[in-house]
């Protein structure tokens, strides 16, 4: 499989502040990749240039191997993080309008809509005014405004803010559903929960720069770091744990030993073997729980923005 | 181009579509109608009370006997009383006024009015014609002289108004000139307004409803910019058209009664020939026929485009540039201006002198040009090459500005929650 989306040194500069700095992403065909990076950090920057809203001053893109064209904004949909529709129009002219820009003609829309509309069960509400829905609602004719186009490529800039939790899941199970049709799809966030869920990818910006990129399994395959959470039962906690070994870190989990547990993570230094580090904590007392602690993507992305500034 | 079309399309339902709109072209000029009727009703109530004036006329001639009741004023003719006692019985009575007919040796000397309010120059002036042609004739009839006969040799002559070529107009001509080219001057200033904040609060929609950026990401912000301000203007014709279709309906009703043929050529000899017995009324009928109506037409629908397309391209910036309404106000001054004093210098250089330097500069000045030409037009005299180097300036300078505006634009509707400023417009220029 392709890249459905290759980004190549992208660069782009507001005036004398640089908004991306040689950014070049990857996004495999089929994959869920998430964009993550702090506020500001440049990803709705690049989401722009991808959806040709705004040109970049160095750099190109290629989308499923071909130099990005006009013609391609009918197989990318978009929902952006700053989104909303006609508040007085009806909701079916307004899907239609929006389809008919993403160049579908007026019967193929009503046939997308049509099925979206039954799919959503929200078929009443075509000749209803946006302004006469909630925000959920709203929010659901939001999503099919998006993805009607079939498009091979979905980005969806913070998809789920402003989603109540049902909602959200709804939009989640689309999203997988689509991804499962073979759409690609490219969600920008910082809720790293929802990219440990979907992700298959990663690609984290951090001011204007791509600090990490690559598949999701991988990436924390390489941040293992020898940490494990050991769960130990003994007579006196307290003594137990200056027991541990200095060079083990020893970092208490649980503070309170109620029930005579101890629980801490450690880090076993390169030098000392797993098996020697299990031996010396099996001295301390009963060992009920010893397991690697697999790196967060929330714990990558603070490690990775701590480490450049 | 299908997509621009389609943005066009549905700036254009959006607009005529809406309430305001229908009730702006069909209950507008009823308003306008309603209330020049309101005014012209409140005046006449105003004119139907009567006021009470006492006269006392201390002379031999009965100047009293001229002043009888009308419409409007109601006379006390006082006999046999001193000055002071006729103003303290007028001031008792509560009299509007008081005319004193002064007399020396049994002749008319002064005559005075005397009245708290401020009575109106006609209404003075009416009284003292009467009183001095009555004492001229007395005059004249003491010295022996016939009076028949200075009535049969009065001469009485108006000047006839005519041009060159023969055509005659009332004295009115030139005020209905001005009228002529001071009402599409207004009205063009009127539309712009209109619908360049039209504009404007459509792209503030936009931006507020965050809808744009989905736009944006289908067809290009040039589109969307031009696609708005194209269907916004349609609207704006479709309004005119029906304004100027009603008009017709009107003028035509109108020339049928008072029959007056005002859609023939001005230049035709027969209305010459014709204009010689008409009356004063049928004069000024024939003056607004006279006018170059197609030219003024034609000509008020170029400049009501170029000017429109310009001063909406500043709009959208401006719409792009905010965040709500309330922000706009630091921008329009720019906006206002050049219209004001494109009306100004319309309303006073162009009046006196219709070709003078000033009014001719300012009828090239793509800003107030629009303004200021059409203004010029009822006048005539204006040669072609004029216009159209007029039209061809304001066009070329559509082109320019659009490109500044679209550059605003582009990166206005993307920029939330920050506070503008001339600065930051600067800036965004040269992105």
């Amino acid at each position: 499989m392709g890249n459905a989306l290759e980004a190549i040194h992208i660069k782009k500069d507001y005036g004398n502040y640089t908004a991306l700095n040689d950014v070049s992403i990857s996004v495999p065909k089929g994959s869920v990749y998430g964009l993550l990076g702090p506020n500001g950090a440049g990803k709705t920057s690049l989401i722009r240039i991808i959806n040709q809203i705004t040109m970049p001053d160095e750099g190109h893109i290629l989308l499923n191997g071909e130099r990005l064209q006009p013609r391609h904004i009918e197989d990318i949909g978009y929902m952006p993080e700053e989104r909303g529709l006609y508040k007085s129009m009806k909701v079916g002219e307004q899907c239609i309008y929006l389809a008919q820009l993403k160049g579908l003609t007026t019967t193929q829309a009503k046939e997308r809509l049509n099925y979206w509309f039954e799919r959503f069960e929200i078929q009443d509400w075509w000749n209803k005014k946006l302004q006469e829905l909630s925000k959920g609602m709203a929010q659901k004719v939001q999503f099919i405004v998006t993805v009607m186009h079939e498009p091979s490529l979905l980005i969806f800039d913070e998809p789920f803010s402003g989603f109540d939790p049902v909602n959200a899941n709804r939009i989640k199970e689309e999203i997988l559903k689509l991804r499962d049709d073979g759409a690609t799809i490219i969600f920008s966030t910082h809720r790293m929960e929802s990219v440990e869920e979907m992700c298959d990818h990663i690609a984290l910006i951090h001011k204007s720069n791509l600090v990490l990129e690559g598949k999701l399994s991988e990436i924390k395959q390489h941040y293992r770091d020898r940490n494990y959470a050991v769960s130990l039962i003994c007579e006196n906690i307290d003594m137990a744990f200056q027991q541990i070994p200095s060079e083990f870190n020893p970092q208490p989990i649980v503070l309170s030993g109620l029930d005579h547990t101890l629980d801490v993570q450690i880090k076993i230094p390169k030098e000392v073997d797993v098996s020697i580090a299990l031996n010396r904590l099996l001295q301390l007392g009963e060992l009920t729980h010893f397991s690697e602690v697999i790196p967060s993507v929330n714990d990558i992305f603070i490690k990775t923005v701590q480490q450049h500034g | 181009m299908d997509k621009l079309w389609l943005i066009i399309k549905r700036e254009y339902l959006n607009k005529v579509r809406n309430r305001t709109f229908i009730i702006m072209t069909f209950v507008s000029p009823a308003l306008f109608v309603g209330v020049a009727l309101l005014i012209g009703w409140l005046t006449s109530i105003n004119s139907d009370t009567t006021r009470k004036i006492a006269v006392l006329d201390q002379t031999d001639y009965d100047y009293a006997a001229l002043f009888k009741e009308d419409d409007r004023s109601e006379y006390i003719h006082l006999v046999g009383v001193s000055k002071e006692a006729a103003i303290a019985a007028s001031k008792k009575s509560d009299y509007y006024g008081l005319l004193l007919i002064e007399a020396r040796e049994g002749q008319l000397a002064t005559i005075s009015f005397y009245s708290d309010d401020s009575p109106a120059q006609g209404f003075l002036e009416s009284i003292e014609h009467k009183i001095n042609q009555k004492a001229t004739a007395n005059n004249l009839e003491d010295a022996g002289i016939n009076l028949t006969i200075i009535e049969q040799l009065t001469v009485n002559k108006e000047l006839q108004l005519q041009d060159f070529a023969g055509e005659k107009t009332s004295k009115m001509s030139g005020w209905i000139k001005i009228a002529a080219g001071g009402a599409a001057g207004y009205l063009l200033m009127m539309f712009i307004i209109i619908y360049g904040n039209m504009v404007m609060r459509s792209v503030i929609e936009e931006k507020t409803n965050r809808i744009v950026e989905i736009i944006v990401s289908s067809v290009k912000p040039i589109y969307l910019m031009i696609g708005k301000i194209t269907g916004t203007s349609l609207a704006g014709i479709t309004q005119f058209l029906i304004w100027v279709f009603v008009g017709f309906i009107l003028m035509l009703v109108a020339t049928t009664f008072l029959g007056v043929d005002a859609f023939s050529n001005p230049a035709n000899a027969d209305v010459m020939l014709q204009a010689q017995d008409m009356s004063k009324m049928e004069l000024i009928f024939n003056d607004i026929a006279q006018l170059p109506l197609l030219k003024l037409l034609v000509c008020f629908f170029i400049y009501f485009m170029g000017g429109y397309f310009l001063y909406a391209s500043i709009y959208t910036a401006i719409g792009a540039a905010v965040d709500n309404e309330t922000d706009t106000q630091q921008f329009m001054l720019p906006v206002i201006i050049p219209l004001m004093l494109a009306i100004y210098v319309g309303f006073f250089s162009v009046m006196d002198h219709p070709h003078g330097t000033i009014a001719v500069i300012f009828s090239y000045i793509p800003l107030t040009s629009p303004i200021v030409m059409l203004m010029r037009i009822p006048f005539g005299d204006i040669a072609w090459w004029e216009i159209a180097l007029s039209m061809l300036l304001l066009y070329a300078s559509i082109i320019g500005v659009a490109m500044l505006a679209a550059k605003i634009y582009r990166i206005g509707i993307l920029m939330y929650g920050k506070k503008t400023n001339w600065k930051e417009l600067y800036k965004w220029l040269r992105y």
